[in-house]
C-alpha cells in the first residue's frame, strides 16, 4: 500500500499551521495502522526549519517546494506542484486543513486527479467495505466521517475505487501530539522551476491585510457560548461580561453567527472550531449535531435554556431551565460573592 | 460581443430550519418536510452578476442550475430579480452525483455557453457545506478560481480585481478572464424581485412544466419565446455517462446515522438564586473555575 500525505500549510510567520501539525499527528496513527509511511508536503518560501519542526510528528519524508513565487499562497501554482507530485507518488490518503487555503486548494486538486474528496471530517478511521452490488471486498479504506445535511445526520463516506482518498479537517478536531522528538525523516526538494508555467500566475495578489487571530477559543479553559436563543447582540454582551469575570472565551453556535450576533471567528461546531474546555456553558443553544460535534468533548457542560427538552440538555451535566438574560447576571453575582 | 456572466446556483432544502418532522423514524431525511429554497450564497452571487450588469449595459446574466424539474423555480426567481435567462440541467442520469460528477456536468453546460467572461457561484450550498463544486468546475474549465469573493473592485473585458474575505482578513487579487468566482456570505445581499420583471416572466416554464400545465400556452409562447426555459439533458451536453451520477462519483455513502448521543444524568436546576449560588460554589470548590 502507498503512503499517507499531509499538505502542510505555511503561516504568515513562515512556520507550519497548527491544523497541519494536528493532521500529521492523526496521519501518523493512520500510517501505523496501515503500516505505511507519513509524508508531508510543504510549499512556500524560506519556511522556518521545516525539518526540525515536522520530523518529531513522525514524518518520514518532507516534500519541500521552495520558491519566492510560492509565498504567499495562490491557488494555481500550489495546485500544479501538488498534482505533479501526486501523479508521481500515488498517495493512498491525503489530508488538508479545512482552512481558507485547504478548502480552496483540495477541490482543485481532487478535480484534476479525479478522486474523491470529503470536506470537514470530524473523524477518520480505517475500515473495510463489502459492495453487495458487485460482490467486491475492499480492505483498509479510509472512513471519512462527517455530519451532513445541516448537521442532522452523520455520514460515513468512502472512496472504494479511486486514489488518493482525500479529506479536509477543521482546526482543533484532531489532537496535536509529538510522536517522538528523536524521529528523523528525509527531505525531498521539489524542482519547482520544471513544474510551474506562466498560466499558473493568472491570479496575482495586489494587497493583503491578514491579522493574527485575536480570539483563541480553542485553547480556552472555559467557553461561554451563545445560540440563537440569546436573542440579540445586546444580550450577547452578558456572555462577554461573564467571560470577563471567569477569564473565559465567548463562543457561538452557527445560528447565532448567521443572525449576526457575533463574528464568525467565534463559531463552535463542525463548520467552526472544535473545543475541549474544562467547562462549556451553552446559553440558549438548542444543540444541533453540527454544534455538538464541536463541543461534546468538554469536561463539564452547563446548559441554560428555556426549553427543558432542548437536545443539548442530553449531554449537559447541569441544566438550568431559564432565560439567559435572567441567569447570567445571577452567575456573575454569585461567582463574585463566593470566589476569593 | 456581449459580456457574458454565468451564475451557477442550486435549489436546496432549507436545512437551517429543520423541524421535528424533518427526520424520519429510520434516521433518514424527510426531504418533503423541508422547504426548497434558493441557496443563500448563490443569491449573493446573483447580486454580484446583476451589479455588473448595472454598470455594463451590454452584460448578460445567465442562470445555470442542475436539479429536478422543480429547480426551475430558482431560474424564475433569478429572472424576477434581473437575470436575462436560464437553463435547467436535468436528467435522471445525474442522480446521485457527488461534487466531482456535478462539476463535470456544470462545466459541460458552461462550455456550451462559450464564449463567456465570468462564472459566478456561491461559496457553498447549505445542504452539504462542502464548497467544492466551484473550484472543481473551474479546474474542469481550465480557468482560474477566486474563492470567498466579497466585492468586485474593478472589471474590464480582460481582467477582474476582487476583494476576498479570508479567515483572518482580506486579500485583493487580480485575475485574467475568463475566471470563476465563488461569493462569500459577507458580500451584499441580493436585490428583491422587480415588479415589472415578475409580470414579464411569471409564465416562464420549462418544456416539462408546460406539459404538466392544464392551460394551453402555445400562443403565448409563440408570441414571447423568451418565456421558454431550456432544459439540457446528458445527451444535450454530450456527456460521457461514465462520468455522471453514481458511476462518476468517487465518493460513496457507506452509512448514514441518526445522531444518538449518550445521555448524561443531567442535574436539573431552576433559575432561582439558591440553585445558581450552589452551582457556582460547586464549580469553584472543584476548581473548574476560579
Amino acid at each position: 500500500m502507498n503512503n499517507i500525505f499531509v499538505y502542510c500549510e505555511v503561516t504568515e510567520e513562515r512556520s507550519i499551521a497548527d491544523v497541519s501539525l494536528e493532521l500529521l499527528s492523526k496521519g501518523r496513527k493512520l500510517a501505523d495502522d496501515l503500516k505505511v509511511k507519513l509524508e508531508a508536503v510543504v510549499i512556500g518560501h524560506k519556511v522556518i526549519k521545516p525539518e526540525a519542526l515536522l520530523y518529531p510528528f513522525g514524518v518520514d519524508v518532507i516534500h519541500y517546494a521552495d520558491d519566492e513565487k510560492l509565498f504567499p499562497y495562490t491557488t494555481l501554482p500550489h495546485a500544479s506542484v501538488i498534482i505533479e507530485l501526486f501523479k508521481k507518488e500515488q498517495p493512498e490518503i491525503v489530508l488538508f486543513g479545512a482552512t481558507s487555503i485547504g478548502r480552496d486548494l483540495a477541490p482543485r486538486v481532487a478535480s484534476a486527479l479525479r478522486c474523491g474528496l470529503t470536506a470537514d471530517c470530524t473523524s477518520l478511521e480505517i475500515g473495510d467495505h463489502f459492495e453487495n452490488k458487485t460482490q467486491t471486498e475492499y480492505k483498509n479504506l479510509l472512513y471519512q466521517i462527517r455530519p451532513a445535511f445541516g448537521g442532522n445526520i452523520i455520514a460515513t463516506i468512502i472512496n472504494p475505487e479511486t486514489r488518493p482518498q482525500m479529506a479536509t479537517v477543521r482546526e482543533g478536531v484532531m489532537k496535536k501530539e509529538v510522536y517522538s522528538v528523536k524521529y528523523k525523516g528525509k527531505l525531498n526538494k521539489i524542482d519547482v522551476k520544471s513544474i510551474l508555467k506562466d498560466d499558473d500566475f493568472a491570479v496575482t495578489i495586489i494587497e493583503r491585510h491578514l491579522e493574527k487571530s485575536r480570539i483563541d477559543i480553542k485553547n480556552a479553559q472555559v467557553v461561554i457560548a451563545g445560540g440563537y436563543g440569546v436573542g440579540s447582540k445586546e444580550n450577547f454582551q452578558l456572555l462577554f461580561d461573564l467571560a470577563e469575570v471567569l477569564g473565559a472565551q465567548v463562543g457561538a453556535s452557527r445560528a447565532a453567527v448567521d443572525a449576526g450576533f457575533v463574528d464568525h471567528e467565534r463559531q463552535v461546531g463542525q463548520t467552526g472550531v472544535t473545543v475541549r474546555p474544562k467547562l462549556y456553558i451553552a446559553c440558549g443553544i438548542s444543540g444541533a449535531v453540527q454544534h455538538r460535534a464541536g463541543m461534546d468533548q468538554s469536561a463539564q457542560i452547563i446548559s441554560i435554556n428555556t426549553d427543558i427538552n432542548a437536545p443539548i440538555n442530553q449531554i449537559a451535566d447541569y441544566t438550568i431551565t431559564g432565560n439567559v438574560a435572567d441567569v447570567i447576571p445571577k452567575m456573575i453575582k454569585y461567582y463574585k460573592k463566593n470566589s476569593k | 460581443m456581449r459580456f457574458r456572466i454565468i451564475v451557477l446556483a442550486k435549489q436546496v432544502p432549507d436545512t437551517r430550519n429543520v423541524g421535528k418532522d424533518a427526520m424520519k423514524a429510520d434516521g433518514t431525511v424527510n426531504r418533503a418536510a423541508l422547504p426548497a429554497i434558493f441557496n443563500p450564497e448563490d443569491l449573493h452571487a446573483l447580486e454580484q452578476a446583476l451589479s455588473i450588469k448595472d454598470k455594463i449595459p451590454y452584460a448578460e446574466v445567465i442562470l445555470l442550475t442542475m436539479g429536478p424539474t422543480r429547480a426551475a423555480e430558482i431560474i424564475r426567481e433569478a429572472m424576477y430579480r434581473g437575470a436575462d435567462r436560464g437553463f435547467l440541467i436535468t436528467d435522471r442520469k445525474f442522480a446521485g452525483s457527488d461534487t466531482l460528477a456535478t462539476s463535470y456536468a456544470l462545466s459541460l453546460a458552461v462550455k456550451k455557453l462559450a464564449p463567456y467572461h465570468l462564472v459566478v457561484s456561491g461559496r457553498q450550498a447549505i445542504d452539504g457545506d462542502t464548497a467544492q463544486v466551484g473550484p472543481q468546475t473551474a479546474e474542469k474549465l481550465g480557468i482560474p478560481q477566486i474563492t470567498y469573493a466579497e466585492e468586485i473592485l474593478s472589471l474590464d473585458a480582460k481582467k477582474i480585481i476582487v476583494k476576498r474575505r479570508l479567515e483572518r482578513g482580506v486579500e485583493v487579487v487580480n485575475s485574467t478572464l475568463p475566471a470563476l468566482i465563488t461569493v462569500h456570505s459577507s458580500a451584499p445581499p441580493c436585490r428583491q424581485r422587480i415588479g415589472k420583471l415578475l409580470m414579464k416572466y411569471k409564465h416562464a416554464r420549462t418544456v416539462t412544466e408546460l406539459q404538466n400545465e392544464t392551460k394551453d400556452y402555445t400562443e403565448l409562447y409563440n408570441e414571447r419565446p423568451y418565456l421558454l426555459i431550456e432544459e439540457w439533458s446528458a445527451e444535450d451536453l454530450k456527456a460521457d455517462t461514465q462520468n455522471l451520477g453514481l458511476s462518476g462519483s468517487p465518493t460513496k455513502v457507506k452509512k448514514i446515522e441518526n445522531v444518538v448521543f449518550a445521555h448524561k444524568d443531567s442535574k436539573i436546576l431552576s433559575n432561582s438564586d439558591k440553585d445558581i449560588e450552589k452551582l457556582m460554589q460547586t464549580l469553584i470548590s472543584s476548581h473548574i473555575i476560579g
